[in-house]
């Protein structure tokens, strides 16, 4: 565990969880019910304008956090807490005044945006929801959304199948930072995209990050890619965060079996990688 | 093309030849085609390892399945494919009907596929899911038929054969479906495995543990394996010859050595450096590197280089033609930059 973190973070920390748990029931065919706990007594500390990655493999309990955490599944007991205050357990109310200050990007982009509307009136949804623009300063305002995540405004027109997926996932982020929120999710964003988009699509968040002071939670299941830069790494494994710290702490000195294993599989990879480059081949 | 690779000198021609493969889409009927892959010229040997190296959009997965004879009905493909098994007369792919194709398909040819549980039938057991893979092209017994899975079964790494056999896909984790595709795939031994990016969704434990299982199954049935990937981590110490496509085309081929120390398509070049090389690559309110731009239909083109409009090499000359392929030894390459 990332001891330092934890004993920095409790005040500083933008978001913060205590013992939070999830259990999904499912029935079988035959009657018979089991139970899953997606999350178990997960704590997790998010500090301010910061980058942090949750890794692990498939059931690990990722997407389930990141749900939680945006407030689109109750947990069954424990606490969010959110800018200092607790906002699980809390009311409809309470909930519907946080909604915008967290938002969240998913990782089909094709099936997150809906097709029929165009890329302007995507954008424009939030923000006529909460009442924020209207009329020909909306239609402004989602043009300079588009700009500022580096597509053209003259795409305005354009419906999500007429973009790459690069391009889509740009768009699902201009829908994102449309309210201007604090706190962003993003549940395998990258994943499914080209290393060179992926690259491009990071380089935009992280300058996303320095103009508007944005905490990430950054959800995948590449260890390669979040090493690049994350600012701290929690690892998760069978609803429970195993592992938690900065990332040179995490990627430098793993120390739960699994992140060790995770690590170990990277620098192998790395490594082949490397000698190739360096010609050592036959 | 690049010569024959001298540790597989067994065969005088290769395995698969494929000379100016062009093929079209048609979106709508009526609607002009989209050409996805441009005179496509590559060759497979024997028993060899070739990874395809492409972003989205470069005609990989158009590739495969056109070696597979699996294109759309509203496509058009011109050119040539020559199978040539061992001791048998060639025979050209792109024109073989339907009835040859279901004794070359899965026999002779067989695929892997990203998603191994969207490919096995949910409510079937998956040992007769491979059985019924042999059962289609070889004349055996059930005992027989039940003997071999469970070799191959043994061969991909399963400890307990008889469990696996009996389970059924949701009973199985993600990386026990990836190995049974490999099984599956591989059971007919066959001549050629095309792999489709088979480890995009694994984390990388996982990850290396099925490439490890792959090239292991690879090497003992004697199959050639073509490895699609964007990926270029993953060829390394793995392929033996790397292609890598943009556009359509084939911009660079080489030994993988070769063209990872010193790669000569400046498009090559910026894939290359995607991927880190360096253990904890310190990254300091920087960015990370990237090839600007992205790749879209419009860059399909008639005249000029098909990378000009992303390339940071280009001059006058790469807009208004398209560079000619240059060999050398076994390497080539189509850029008139390449010397830079």
């Amino acid at each position: 565990m990332g001891t330092e973190a934890t004993a920095r973070a409790p005040k500083t920390a933008l978001v913060r969880t205590t013992a939070l748990c999830k259990r999904y029931e499912q029935g079988s065919i035959s009657g018979k019910r089991f139970t899953i706990d997606a999350l178990s007594d997960v704590e997790l500390d998010l500090a301010p304008g910061c980058l942090t990655a949750l890794v692990g493999g498939s059931g690990s309990g990722k997407s389930t956090l990141a749900k939680c955490l945006a407030m689109l599944e109750k947990p069954d007991a424990g606490e969010i807490w959110f800018e200092g205050k607790t906002v699980w357990p809390g009311t409809t109310r309470e909930l519907a005044l946080l909604r915008p200050k967290i938002q969240m990007v998913f990782q089909d982009s094709a099936g997150a945006l809906n097709p029929r509307f165009t890329a302007a009136e995507i954008i424009a949804e939030p923000l006529e929801i909460q009442n924020l623009e209207r009329g020909t300063n909306l239609r402004a305002r989602a043009c300079e959304l588009m700009t500022e995540v580096g597509l053209s405004p003259d795409w305005a027109k354009r419906r999500p199948r007429e973009f790459s997926g690069g391009q889509r996932q740009r768009l699902a982020i201009a829908r994102a930072i449309a309210l201007k929120p604090t706190f962003l999710i993003l549940d395998e964003s990258l994943s499914g995209l080209d290393l060179s988009t992926q690259a491009q699509i990071l380089n935009l968040l992280l300058d996303l990050q320095a103009a508007h002071s944005l905490t990430y939670l950054l959800i995948s299941h590449d260890l390669t890619l979040v090493g690049q830069v994350a600012d701290s790494i929690a690892v998760m494994h069978h609803g429970k965060i195993v592992e938690r710290g900065s990332r040179q702490l995490v990627l430098g000195n793993p120390q739960h079996a699994h992140t060790r294993e995770l690590v170990g599989a990277v620098r192998t990879l790395e490594a082949a990688y490397r000698t190739a480059q360096a010609g050592s081949g036959r | 093309m690049a010569t024959q690779p001298n540790i597989l000198a067994i065969s005088p021609a290769p395995l698969l030849q494929i000379r100016d493969l062009t093929v079209e889409y048609a979106a709508d009927s009526g609607r002009p085609l989209t050409p996805v892959l441009h005179k496509v010229g590559l060759d497979i040997w024997a028993g060899e390892t070739v990874g395809i190296l492409g972003e989205s959009g470069a005609g990989k997965s158009t590739l495969a399945s056109t070696i597979l004879g699996l294109l759309p009905a509203e496509s058009k493909a011109t050119g040539s494919i020559l199978f040539q098994r061992r001791g048998l007369p060639s025979q050209d792919l792109l024109r073989v009907d339907e009835a040859r194709w279901r004794t070359i398909r899965g026999a002779k040819i067989a695929m892997i596929f990203q998603e191994p549980g969207l490919c096995l039938n949910p409510v079937m057991r998956v040992g007769d899911q491979i059985a019924e893979v042999i059962r289609a092209h070889i004349p055996q017994t059930r005992e027989q038929r039940k003997q071999e899975c469970e070799a191959m079964l043994d061969e991909v790494g399963f400890l307990d054969v008889e469990r696996i056999y009996r389970a059924y896909p949701h009973q199985l984790s993600g990386g026990e479906l990836h190995r049974l595709a490999i099984a599956q795939a591989l059971v007919c031994r066959p001549e050629l495995v095309i792999a489709d990016e088979p480890t995009r969704a694994l984390d990388v434990t996982a990850q290396g543990e099925i490439l490890n299982v792959l090239r292991k199954t690879q090497r003992t049935v004697g199959s050639a394996l073509i490895f699609i990937t964007h990926n270029p981590a993953l060829l390394a110490g793995f392929a033996d010859r790397v292609v890598i496509m943009y556009g359509g085309r084939v911009v660079e081929e080489g030994p993988v050595a070769q063209v990872f120390r010193r790669p000569l398509h400046p498009y090559t070049k910026g894939l290359l450096q995607l991927f880190p090389s360096a253990p904890n690559a310190e990254f300091v309110h920087g960015r990370l590197p990237v090839i600007p731009g992205s790749f879209t239909d419009k860059d399909h083109r008639t005249s000029g280089c098909v990378f000009e409009p992303r390339c940071s090499a280009r001059t006058a000359i790469c807009r208004g033609e398209a560079p000619a392929e240059e060999m050398r030894d076994d390497r080539r390459v189509s850029c008139f930059h390449h010397g830079n």
